[in-house]
């Protein structure tokens, strides 16, 4: 079933080729670009439809047909009440953690970059940081710094921050070593090096980190405030409610919005990348024939 | 590149940076010099050899016989084990086998990289840039990226790059054996007439005979393992040398014996 978790569908759309720049492009183009998403879109509605109503009557509260999940979870005045601010809280919640995990991230990469020493000490630690169950350590964290924003922040983080120093570590390590000798041969400083020639080579990764940690931050932003249950409520919280009070139209609708969060992150980073080094990076136009001509 | 370009232009618009006193500094020698990796290979031996100013020196030998260490040795990006050598480093030029452009660089803001890291302000950063794009011949490409450009035109814009600091000593490191034959005779033209014009002391690394003949002033035989000079062949043509000068029968006579060598080195 496609509404699993946002994790997966998160993960499902990293794997998928990045979308064609469409600077120059006429809507002939932005239509074929979109036309295999939404084909899939009715594919797994379809199914989803299918599924539901294979299940026998007193079953099928477990998976609602998609139109119940519109017209009770989402379209429904009161649902949609309590979904829009729940939605901004989590949005809140998840685009906060995921910039704190983007300094310290960037911040931790350089510095390990910089310090190769530091790099074959500290990263063991990284990937058991990583390992860290984090419903485990929740009540703890729960129990030193209370029920507060931070707390759920701190969750957050922990949850979106392990790819970015990862992938922007191997990004600056995979820079051609002709164009280090190049720097070296002109006696540039580490500095000069760092700014000039591993950061802006390095992004293609970099912006693959950040795409996989804007899914995990949403994530985290859900699981943090189901567990805490505190303050207005988020998604997470709501989901918590439907679950109890057995609203699973609702509940299927709070799945869904989630998921559009982590889309929409998604694709700003895309688009972020596009413009960042689109025009020099050949991810930017994997799936794009190769009839570009030179010149502007 | 036309000719009389290449007469007006380049000192004209800035592209010398030294001014005249050229002769006499700008050598760079090898003496007796060796290179023994951490394992023990000995990657060079006893390698002499001097380069002087309006001399082109071209080594060829078998793959692997450290030819292209020769060069990183000469830059400073790998120190000899023994001997010693002599060059003035802030003079140097170094083409890579790969043209090395960073990628999200336009061709004007690749070729003023250099420039750019030794701290030369904008203004004739930009002017050097300008003058060697137009000594490649690359004028109306400057805004490209160099995924745009084809692999001759890449060569170039890292041609023009070196060319802007103006180097009295040019090391090339088989600069243009990705390129196509056609392409490649054509930047070798350019690149005989720019060794004309400029007179810097210059050692080419090529894994052709034609090649190194045509443009060298000098045609050294490497050996391998470890890597030594074996011969060393004056090639006495008039520069600058024109196409059909691969033809003339002294140009002949020295391929042959060169690539006689070289079938007994290999």
């Amino acid at each position: 079933m496609a509404v699993a978790e946002p994790l997966a569908e998160a993960t499902a759309l990293v794997g998928l080729p990045p979308p064609v720049a469409g600077r120059r492009s006429g809507k002939a183009r932005r239509l074929r670009r979109l036309a295999p998403p939404l084909a899939m879109a009715v594919v797994v509605l379809g199914g989803w439809q299918l599924a539901s109503s294979s299940l026998s009557g007193g079953r099928q509260f477990l998976l609602p047909p998609p139109l119940a999940v519109w017209r009770v979870g989402i379209f429904d005045r009161q649902s949609f009440d309590a979904l829009l601010p729940a939605f901004g809280r989590t949005a809140e919640l998840s685009v906060v953690g995921l910039l704190v995990a983007v300094v310290l991230g960037m911040a931790s990469g350089t510095v390990l970059y910089r310090f190769h020493w530091l790099e074959r000490a500290s990263y063991p630690y990284l990937v058991a940081l990583q390992a860290i169950p984090i419903l485990a350590v929740a009540p703890l964290m729960a129990v030193a710094f209370g029920y507060t924003f931070v707390t759920k922040l701190i969750i957050v983080v922990m949850i979106a921050f392990f790819p970015i120093p990862t992938a922007f570590l191997l990004g600056l390590k995979s820079v051609d070593p002709g164009q280090q000798d190049l720097f070296r041969l002109h006696r540039a400083g580490w500095l000069t090096r760092f700014w000039k020639l591993a950061l802006p080579s390095s992004l293609p990764h970099l912006f693959t980190g950040f795409r996989i940690s804007a899914g995990l931050a949403v994530v985290g932003a859900v699981v943090g405030e189901e567990f805490f249950q505190t303050g207005a409520p988020g998604l997470g919280m709501l989901f918590q409610q439907y679950l109890n009070y057995v609203e699973y139209d609702q509940l299927y609708a709070c799945l869904l919005v989630s998921c559009l969060l982590g889309v929409a992150f998604y694709s700003l980073f895309t688009v972020a990348s596009r413009r960042l080094f689109g025009s020099w990076h050949a991810s930017a136009h994997a799936d794009e024939p190769a009839a570009r001509r030179p010149g502007r | 590149m036309s000719e009389a370009l290449l007469a007006s232009l380049p000192r004209a618009a800035g592209l010398g940076m030294r001014g005249t006193e050229r002769s006499g500094l700008s050598t760079l020698s090898f003496r007796e010099v060796g290179l023994v990796y951490g394992d023990g290979t000995a990657a060079l031996e006893g390698v002499d050899l001097e380069v002087a100013p309006g001399e082109l020196v071209a080594v060829v030998g078998p793959s692997g016989c450290g030819k292209s260490t020769l060069l990183r040795l000469a830059s400073g990006l790998l120190e000899p084990t023994s001997g010693a050598i002599a060059v003035d480093r802030d003079q140097l030029g170094y083409v890579f086998q790969d043209a090395t452009l960073l990628p999200w660089r336009t061709v004007r803001a690749n070729v003023e990289l250099l420039a750019e890291l030794h701290g030369i302000g904008p203004a004739r950063r930009r002017a050097l840039a300008e003058a060697a794009i137009e000594l490649v011949g690359l004028r109306g490409f400057e805004r490209h990226l160099p995924a745009r450009l084809s692999g001759g035109m890449r060569m170039r814009v890292s041609l023009a790059r070196s060319l802007t600091l103006d180097p009295s000593v040019f090391l090339f490191d088989e600069p243009f054996g990705a390129l196509d034959e056609i392409t490649r005779e054509r930047l070798n033209d350019e690149l005989g007439r720019l060794f004309v014009e400029r007179g810097f002391a210059g050692l080419f690394v090529t894994h052709s005979v034609q090649e190194a003949v045509f443009l060298s002033t000098r045609v050294v035989v490497m050996s391998a393992r470890p890597g030594r000079i074996a011969a060393s062949f004056p090639v006495p043509l008039p520069l600058p040398r024109q196409p059909e000068c691969r033809y003339d029968p002294t140009f002949t006579a020295i391929a042959r014996e060169v690539s006689a060598v070289l079938r007994e080195v290999s």
